[in-house]
């Protein structure tokens, strides 16, 4: 199920980790490695043990078992090295509210050891944008500017490699898209981005992503196999009221799997497709249909 | 590094719209309203007379009271159940009866009797209120046998009058005694506890998060924390003991250099203390809370009301683990007797035991969290 990497050109490898919290077994045997100068993707829903598995990448936690190296550094043992070369950004806003958007930027210079102009050319095309409000105090920025600032202070060290945690939650389409345009120009720089996002549709972006859920991996794969690995014909149809064809849909014998997506439902049949659904259409599957697939199914068709 | 932490740690508090201000408030309040709020002693208790026996040595005896700065004579009745009346409606809150026939008893038989009633609902008001009236019916008592020994020319027994004087506060004013021990109760927020509710709202906010990722090590980050706000209680005490100087002429007898040691020990005890319970918190709320039970207690047990040697002797071995209680001794001593360091080095090394003990605590339960 897993591909490996030529291991010489990746810059990240975690083996068999583990983490439990009481009952709940947060992440469970995993295993993956990210390549040096990708996009990694990390695809889940809510609560599928993302932000946990970037804050034992990040050193903030321990794992309960398994190792993981990053940039060649181990996330136990050489913490200390690892921090001056990973930058983090927290899914929740984590900066100093009441310090402005330049005083941020300098004092997480100065806590790395460098200053604002040295990898200036690195933020130049984000900073632009925050800049004429640098005298704000962050707490006082909107959803987006917040964003850019907290990017900003990630990256102003030069990581060579970039931990981001649901950093487009909460921020608008138009906001979304000219972000991943950033981090596309980011890895044009060289660095490693490794992202989560529940959004399925982001998935796109990465360079390969991983399909995570209840703490265990689904799939690694890029986004174009896992479509590719989809094993069925996948149909869409919509009816005015879709609720109740869902349900009609579910009765029939015929149907593997029926769901919503979006306006339209997503059917997969069992044997011949059933012409007098309404609206019926066979359509190229997205990430969701292979994620939902895999959630069912356990696996999908995949050739080396 | 460290100078940095430092340096945004103030610019932080000082862009506090609150903090600064009530910093600077802090040491008025203890120089200014608290002395007098926290004062125990007892003025203005209301007293009626019961007045049976209307003789010029009654009248004499109620004249003597209302005299007196501790009572204000209210009322004037001639039963007992009239008296029992203002009683009960809160006019009055002690009652002197006059029995019938007491100058006729003192005449003849050399003794009588007065009853004093106290509304005890305040034991503070109505135990001080009895003791100072008792004291005044005394004092009415050895005028009387005075004036008696005089006119009869007989020597009777002597008379035995009790001088007392208050060393080291003559005037026995209670703002000499709790203005050093106020002192000390602001050093505890200011050193101890605000750092702590600082720690405990980064993480509550998720900036240890960010900080965490970086370089910065712990102790760099505790030390950012603490350093301001001992800055801040160092400036802040030098300002209390200059205000109380100019105030109310209270100069420490004591050697400065002695004091600011003591000070400095006592706020890294607290500091520790403070550490401890920002370690343990997770939220503000939580720290709060812990805070004020810790805070509560020791100011309880430690002396600055209530004087130690008359609690009982459970709550006496309590306030060994009390920091406070060692650093009100200290205050009290080198302000007021101008104690030297021989005569404070145990409370001294107490706290040095406790600062040491609470910070190594501290570290301990840091290490653990990573």
């Amino acid at each position: 199920m897993e591909t490996k990497n030529n291991s010489q050109l990746s810059i990240l490898h975690s083996q068999l980790i583990n983490k439990r919290y009481g009952d709940v077994q947060a992440l469970k045997d995993i295993s993956f490695e990210v390549g040096k100068g990708e996009i990694f993707g990390l695809i889940g829903p809510d609560g599928a043990g993302k932000t946990t598995l970037f804050r034992i990448l990040t050193s903030l936690i321990l794992a309960d078992s398994g190792q993981a190296t990053v940039d060649g550094l181990d996330v136990i043992n050489d913490f200390r090295e690892l921090r001056k070369r990973i930058g983090y950004m927290p899914g929740r806003f984590s900066l100093y509210q009441d310090l402005s958007v330049e005083e941020n930027l300098n004092f997480y210079a100065t806590v790395f050891n460098t200053t604002v102009e040295e990898n200036y050319y690195l933020i130049r095309d984000i900073y632009k944008q925050i800049e004429p409000f640098k005298h704000r105090r962050a707490g006082k920025l909107s959803g987006g500017m917040k964003q850019k600032l907290a990017l900003s202070c990630a990256l102003i060290h030069k990581p060579t490699v970039l931990f981001l945690d649901e950093p487009t939650t909460g921020v608008d389409p138009v906001s979304r898209k000219e972000f991943w345009e950033m981090l596309k120009k980011l890895k044009a720089e060289g660095i490693t981005i490794v992202v989560s996002t529940p959004y399925m549709d982001e998935a796109q972006q990465c360079d390969r992503i991983a399909l995570i859920q209840h703490g265990k991996i689904l799939s690694i794969e890029t986004p174009e196999k896992i479509i590719a690995g989809f094993p069925e014909k996948l149909y869409q149809a919509h009816s005015e009221n879709n609720y109740l064809l869902l349900l009609d849909l579910r009765k029939n014998p015929n149907v593997k799997s029926a769901f919503m997506s979006g306006e339209y439902l997503h059917i997969v049949f069992k044997s011949e497709a059933d012409e007098t659904i309404p609206n019926l259409k066979e359509i190229v599957p997205a990430i969701e249909d292979c994620f939902i697939y895999l959630m069912e199914n356990g696996e999908l068709r995949m050739e080396n | 590094m460290l100078q940095y932490l430092i340096e945004k740690e103030f610019k932080q508090t000082f862009r506090n719209a609150f903090i600064p201000k009530l910093i600077l408030a802090f040491p008025f309040m203890v120089l200014l309203v608290f002395p007098w709020a926290t004062n125990q002693e007892i003025k203005n208790i209301n007293v009626t007379v019961i007045d049976r026996d209307h003789s010029s040595w009654s009248k004499r005896l109620s004249e003597k009271l209302g005299a007196s700065t501790y009572f204000n004579l209210v009322n004037y009745v001639n039963s007992n159940d009239e008296g029992m009346a203002v009683f009960e409606d809160g006019k009055t809150d002690m009652l002197l009866e006059i029995q019938p026939d007491f100058e006729k008893n003192l005449m003849n038989a050399g003794a009588a009797d007065v009853m004093i009633s106290a509304n005890a609902v305040n034991i503070m008001k109505g135990g001080l209120g009895s003791g100072y009236m008792n004291a005044i019916v005394q004092d009415f008592a050895n005028e009387i046998r005075a004036e008696r020994i005089q006119t009869s020319g007989k020597t009777e027994l002597p008379l035995i009058q009790v001088i007392s004087q208050g060393r080291f506060n003559i005037f026995l004013d209670y703002k000499v005694f709790m203005i050093p021990a106020l002192i000390v109760i602001l050093m505890t927020l200011l050193c101890g506890f605000l750092p702590a509710l600082n720690i405990v709202s980064e993480k509550e906010i998720g900036t240890i998060e960010q900080i965490n990722v970086t370089p910065v090590k712990k102790i760099s980050f505790i030390l950012g924390k603490l350093i301001p706000y001992w800055t801040i209680g160092l400036f802040v005490f030098t300002l209390t003991l200059g205000l109380a100087a100019l105030i109310y002429g209270l100069v420490p007898k004591g050697n400065l250099l002695t004091i600011y040691l003591s000070v400095l020990i006592y706020i890294s005890t607290v500091s520790g203390l403070g550490l401890v319970i920002s370690n343990y918190s997770s939220t503000l709320q939580q720290a709060m809370f812990v805070i004020f039970f810790f805070l509560i207690i020791f100011i309880l047990i430690s002396g600055l009301f209530t004087p130690i040697a008359s609690m009982p002797q459970w709550a006496q071995i309590f306030t060994y683990f009390n920091p406070l209680r060692y650093f009100i001794e200290i205050m009290r001593m080198t302000f007021l007797k101008g104690s030297g360091f021989s005569d404070i080095w145990r409370q001294l090394a107490a706290l040095g035991v406790w600062a040491l003990a609470l910070n190594g605590w501290a570290l301990m339960s840091y290490r653990k969290r990573r």
